[in-house]
Formats: structure tokens, C-alpha cells, sequence
């Protein structure tokens, strides 16, 4: 919309602009400015120092035998470290779920009437935000030490179900339980946040076509608060992949662990860790794509849709192709 | 002979305090099917919490309220009153349609999302037939061309128009309106009065608080002035804009007119 009226308007900010300068008593139109652009050096020599730095990077990275990167290359798709991949995938997966859902239902609990209910949320996040997660995957390996003996039944009373807590809590359950209940204290406010976030007036008008609680939540609330809750959410997914490192220390067999089995028997130790490296950097990219096009989606009707990267990619290629035809510039 | 007609709204004594403070002190009214009941009065006079009372958006402290013949909210079996059901209370509402003086569109879906949802949703309604009705309705309200605009994308006279549209697809018999033209700039209230024109029109029974007393007396059968929580004056608008009795009344519209 704007760009043909600046294109009409030669004058720059700063002239007299407004009506007056179109007008034909005020004679012709100033010529455009050419001036001499200011010039940077302080940019250029910024630039510079950076560029010797990433040159010396390189250089030392490929030249630098102790790297071994042709141990890097074979170990990168060996069956080993891909299991532990796999894990560290679904680890993270089920962890952020868990997350997720538990931090949605402790954010519904805080913002409820009632008090018992929010008082409650509010000691979990307490508890679990206060302890450091490596603590509390400890405790999870440890908790037949505490509970040897687990039962399902009536609350003091008959028992349906029992057996010995080391048969319930595996480590992958361990691993589970710390890593997912600690995240749905982070992610309760994160949801409580992005609830709170949206228009009361939208409450009103969903109630007062009759939508039950449920439905307004799910259809009109959560949709418009998804634009508050994506962002810290796609780093909390960041940076769970990353804490799934963690449970090596129960000996759950995750990348990290698979590397350092690896290492532990050919001591490789460097060229094993860039392995593990180089996956978790592949992964959180992948996150990242994943949540630019989730934001896009919940900005619907609300932030302008530009294109996606690839569609700007696609116009710039044929805009290269044919350059008669990109007009303007 | 004519059956006796069973009034769409009646209050009797109605009262509401938030803690300590009252602010509806017995509100008595009648709102006849088809009428048009214009409600108007100074800002914190309770004009808004006594719609949001009709709809169970704010529950009443004392005194009676029905829509409908039936009380809002309760349920009297014998004589003896029961709290209704969340579940209840929503098919209640579903019954009255409410437009806001913000509109209150939902951003993230499309005008036609806006009034297709609620018909499938609340009423399941088969979605077919409710898209078919809700571009009708989109098209009545004159906005034919923009269903598949998002709200951010139309003027704040669209929007409203959308909104009536949302409130007419749940086939209301009762449409309530919180000062529908108070967020518009001067130049789009009148689009929004005419499509409201049109529905008493068509004899929708509506509660409509409003600063328009152009078109209160035009439209309006019945026109009710509140101050601090009690109806001071209502009647015919003609007479009441004319010749106002009570010295409050005069002094609002020596302000509005
Ligand atoms: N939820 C609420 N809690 C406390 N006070 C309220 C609430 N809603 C309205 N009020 C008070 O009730 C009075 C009447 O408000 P309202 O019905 O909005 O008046 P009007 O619509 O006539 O301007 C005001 O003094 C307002 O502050
Ligand atoms: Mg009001």
C-alpha cells in the first residue's frame, strides 16, 4: 500500500513534505539527494578480526590431527550411538509430553476458584522449580530405597495391586518421571502465563454463545493464548533435549552414554563427544524449523504471514532467472 | 380475547452487589417478545452488569429474573429453587445472543469461522447447513465479500457486524446489546444501526444499551432510563425524550442530546 506513494513522493523526510510540495504552486519537485553514504570503519575492522578468528577456527579444527575426525565419521551412524539417538529422541519426547499435559492441568488448578486446588499446584511447582533435577532423577533410581513396596487399592485400604518398587521404577521410568514432572512445573507457568494472556472480552462472548468450560478452553482460549505459550515452549523442548543428557548418570543409555560406552573401551574421548555434538545440534535445528511454522500457524489473524523461507528462496531463484521481470529494484 | 403473552424478560426487584457495593437495587422491567427495549442512563448506573444478569454472566444477589418463563439460573420445582447445572446454564445461554461494545471477535478464526463455530460446536449443528446459513447472514449484515477475513483485517464497523452475525447464526430469541456503537468511529455507527434496524424489523426481541437516542426513538418501543442501580423513568421513547419528569433524566439528556 505504501510503497507507491513513496515512490510518487520524491521528497525526502525532513522537506516539506505534505500536501503543499504536490501542490502546483509550489513549482517543481526537488531533485533526489545524492550525497556521499557515511562510511564504517569501525564495522570494517570488527569484520576483520571476526573473519581471522573463524579462518584460525577452521584452520585448527581440520588441521588439528587430536580432532580424529575420520573417528568422528565412523562412529556418526554406527549402530551404538544411533540406539542412543533413539533414546534421547523419545526421552525427550515423553518427558516434554508429560511436561506438557502436567503443566497444562497444574496451570487450569492455579488459575481455578479453588483454593485447595491452586494451593496444591502451587507446592508442586514450588518443590519441583526449588530442587535441581539431577536430584530428583536420583531420587526417582532410588526410590525403592525409600518405597521398596508399591500398591495399588483403596486409600488405606485393601490393596488390589503390589509388588516391589524396583519391578515398577525401571530406570526408563526413573529417567521418565524426573525428567517429565520436573518440566511440567516450568511449563505450568509458562501455560499460565499464556492463558492469562488473552482478552477477558473472549471469555464473555465464548460463554455467552453458550460454549461450556471445556469447549472454551480448547476452541477460543488455548488457541489465542498458543502465540504466548510457543516460543518459551520450543526452548523448553531445546533444552530438554539437552537435559536428557542427564539421565547417563542412572546409566540410561542415551546418546551421551553411548558415546562415553564407546570411549570408555577405545578412549576416543574427544572425536565421541564432537559425535554427540554434532547430533544434538542437528536436532535442536530441526526443533527450530518445527517452531517457526508452529508460530506461523497460531499467528493467524494476528501477526502478518510473510513467506516462508523456502517461498522466498523459490521467488528469489526466479526473480535471478528472469531479471527484467523483478520490476522495481 | 388475546392469550396472555408470557413476557421474553422480567425482572422483578433485582439485585446485585459485588462485595459491598450495590450496584442494582431492584430493578423491575418487562420486555415483551419482538419489543425493542432501549436502555440508557450514566456511565456506572449498572446498565452493563443488569444485561450480563439476563445472560447468567453475573448472578443476581436478590429479587427475580426470567427469560422466557423461566427463572435465570434456577430451577424451581414446587416451591422450592435449585442452582442450576454449568451444563444447564450454558444451553441457557445459548438461547441469547450478546453483542459487546468490543466486539470481542475471535481473532484467530475467520469472520465465517467466527459464526459458523458456535451453531456447530454448542448446538452440532450438522456443519453444512450452518456455513450455508452463516454466509447468508454474513451477506444480510451487507459483509458478503469479507467471510473469509480475519477480524484484524476488517474496520470496526465490520467487526461488529460480524459479531451480530455470531449471535444471530445460534437463532436467538432474545439478542442482547452492550452499547454496540460506543467503540466506532462516528462515520461506521450508523452501518451497525441499520442492520440492527432491520432485525427489529423483523420483530427480534432485543435489549439494546445505547447513547443513540436517534435511534432509541426511532426504533425503541419501550426506553428505560437507570440511575445508581433502579429504573428512575421508562415509557413510550417519544414521550419519556420529550417530556423527562425526573430532574436526573433531564440533566442526562441535556448531556447526550
Ligand atoms: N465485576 C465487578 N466487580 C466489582 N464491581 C463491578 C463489577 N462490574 C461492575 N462493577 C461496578 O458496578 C457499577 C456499575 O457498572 P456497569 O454495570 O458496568 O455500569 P454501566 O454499564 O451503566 O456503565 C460500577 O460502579 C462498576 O465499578
Ligand atoms: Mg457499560
Amino acid at each position: 500500500m505504501t510503497s507507491p506513494r513513496k515512490a510518487s513522493s520524491p521528497a525526502p523526510p525532513g522537506t516539506t513534505a505534505g500536501p503543499t510540495a504536490d501542490s502546483p504552486a509550489s513549482g517543481p519537485a526537488p531533485a533526489d539527494i545524492t550525497a556521499v553514504p557515511l562510511r564504517h570503519p569501525g564495522r570494517w575492522v570488527a569484520s576483520a578480526v571476526v573473519a581471522v578468528l573463524f579462518a584460525m577456527l577452521v584452520h585448527s579444527l581440520v588441521s588439528n590431527p587430536r580432532f580424529q575426525w575420520h573417528v568422528v565419521g565412523h562412529y556418526l551412524f554406527s549402530e551404538q550411538i544411533l540406539r542412543g539417538l533413539w533414546a534421547t529422541v523419545y526421552l525427550t519426547v515423553i518427558a516434554m509430553a508429560i511436561g506438557i499435559v502436567g503443566g497444562a492441568a497444574l496451570a487450569v488448578m492455579r488459575l481455578s476458584p479453588n483454593p485447595l486446588l491452586g494451593g496444591a499446584a502451587w507446592l508442586y511447582t514450588w518443590f519441583f522449580r526449588g530442587t535441581p533435577v539431577l536430584v530428583q532423577l536420583l531420587f526417582w533410581s532410588f526410590i525403592s530405597a525409600v518405597y521398596p513396596r508399591l500398591s495399588l487399592g483403596v486409600p488405606f485400604g485393601p490393596e488390589f495391586v503390589h509388588g516391589s518398587a524396583n519391578q515398577f521404577i525401571s530406570i526408563f521410568t526413573a529417567a521418565i518421571l524426573g525428567l517429565g514432572l520436573n518440566e511440567a512445573a516450568y511449563m505450568s507457568e509458562i501455560v499460565r502465563a499464556g492463558i492469562l494472556s488473552v482478552d477477558p472480552g473472549q471469555n464473555e462472548a465464548a460463554l455467552a454463545l453458550g460454549m461450556p468450560r471445556g469447549l472454551l478452553m480448547r476452541r477460543i482460549v488455548l488457541p489465542q493464548a498458543m502465540r504466548v505459550i510457543i516460543p518459551p515452549t520450543g526452548n523448553e523442548t531445546i533444552s530438554m533435549l539437552k537435559t536428557t543428557s542427564l539421565v547417563s548418570v542412572i546409566s540410561f543409555t542415551e546418546i551421551l552414554y553411548a558415546a562415553q560406552a564407546v570411549y570408555a573401551r577405545t578412549y576416543q574421548t574427544i572425536p565421541l563427544l564432537i559425535v554427540a555434538s554434532i547430533w544434538y545440534l542437528a536436532l535442536t535445528s530441526l526443533l527450530t524449523v518445527g517452531q517457526y511454522y508452529l508460530e506461523r500457524r497460531y499467528g493467524r489473524g494476528v501477526a502478518a504471514r510473510g513467506a516462508t523461507p523456502p517461498q522466498k528462496l523459490r521467488a528469489l531463484m526466479t526473480s535471478l532467472r528472469a531479471p527484467d521481470s523483478s520490476g522495481a529494484r | 380475547m388475546t392469550e396472555p403473552v408470557v413476557p421474553m424478560v422480567k425482572a422483578e426487584g433485582v439485585r446485585k452487589s459485588f462485595g459491598a457495593h450495590r450496584v442494582l437495587r431492584g430493578i423491575d422491567l418487562e420486555v415483551a417478545p419482538g419489543e425493542v427495549t432501549c436502555l440508557i442512563g450514566r456511565s456506572g448506573s449498572g446498565k452493563t452488569t443488569f444485561l450480563r444478569c439476563i445472560n447468567h454472566l453475573e448472578k443476581i444477589s436478590g429479587g427475580r429474573l426470567s427469560v422466557d418463563g423461566e427463572l435465570v439460573g434456577y430451577r424451581q420445582r414446587g416451591d422450592k429453587v435449585y442452582e442450576l447445572h454449568d451444563r444447564d446454564i450454558a444451553r441457557k445461554r445459548a438461547e441469547i445472543g450478546m453483542v459487546f461494545q468490543r466486539f470481542n471477535l475471535f481473532p484467530h478464526m475467520t469472520a465465517l469461522q467466527n459464526v459458523v463455530e458456535a451453531p456447530v460446536r454448542v448446538k452440532k449443528e450438522p456443519r453444512a447447513s450452518v456455513v450455508e446459513r452463516a454466509a447468508a447472514l454474513l451477506e444480510r449484515v451487507g459483509l458478503g465479500g469479507r467471510a473469509s477475513f480475519y477480524p484484524s483485517q476488517l474496520s470496526g464497523g465490520q467487526q461488529q457486524r460480524v459479531a451480530i452475525a455470531r449471535a444471530l447464526a445460534m437463532q436467538p430469541k432474545l439478542l442482547l446489546f452492550d452499547e454496540p456503537t460506543s467503540a466506532l468511529d462516528p462515520e461506521l455507527v450508523g452501518e451497525v444501526l441499520d442492520v440492527m434496524r432491520g432485525l427489529a424489523a423483523d420483530g427480534m426481541t432485543m435489549v439494546v444499551v445505547t447513547h443513540e437516542m436517534g435511534f432509541a426513538r426511532e426504533v425503541g418501543d419501550n426506553l428505560v432510563f437507570m440511575d445508581g442501580g433502579v429504573i428512575v423513568e421508562s415509557g413510550a421513547p417519544r414521550e419519556v425524550l420529550s417530556n423527562p419528569t425526573d430532574e436526573r433524566l433531564r440533566t442526562f439528556l441535556s448531556k447526550v442530546l
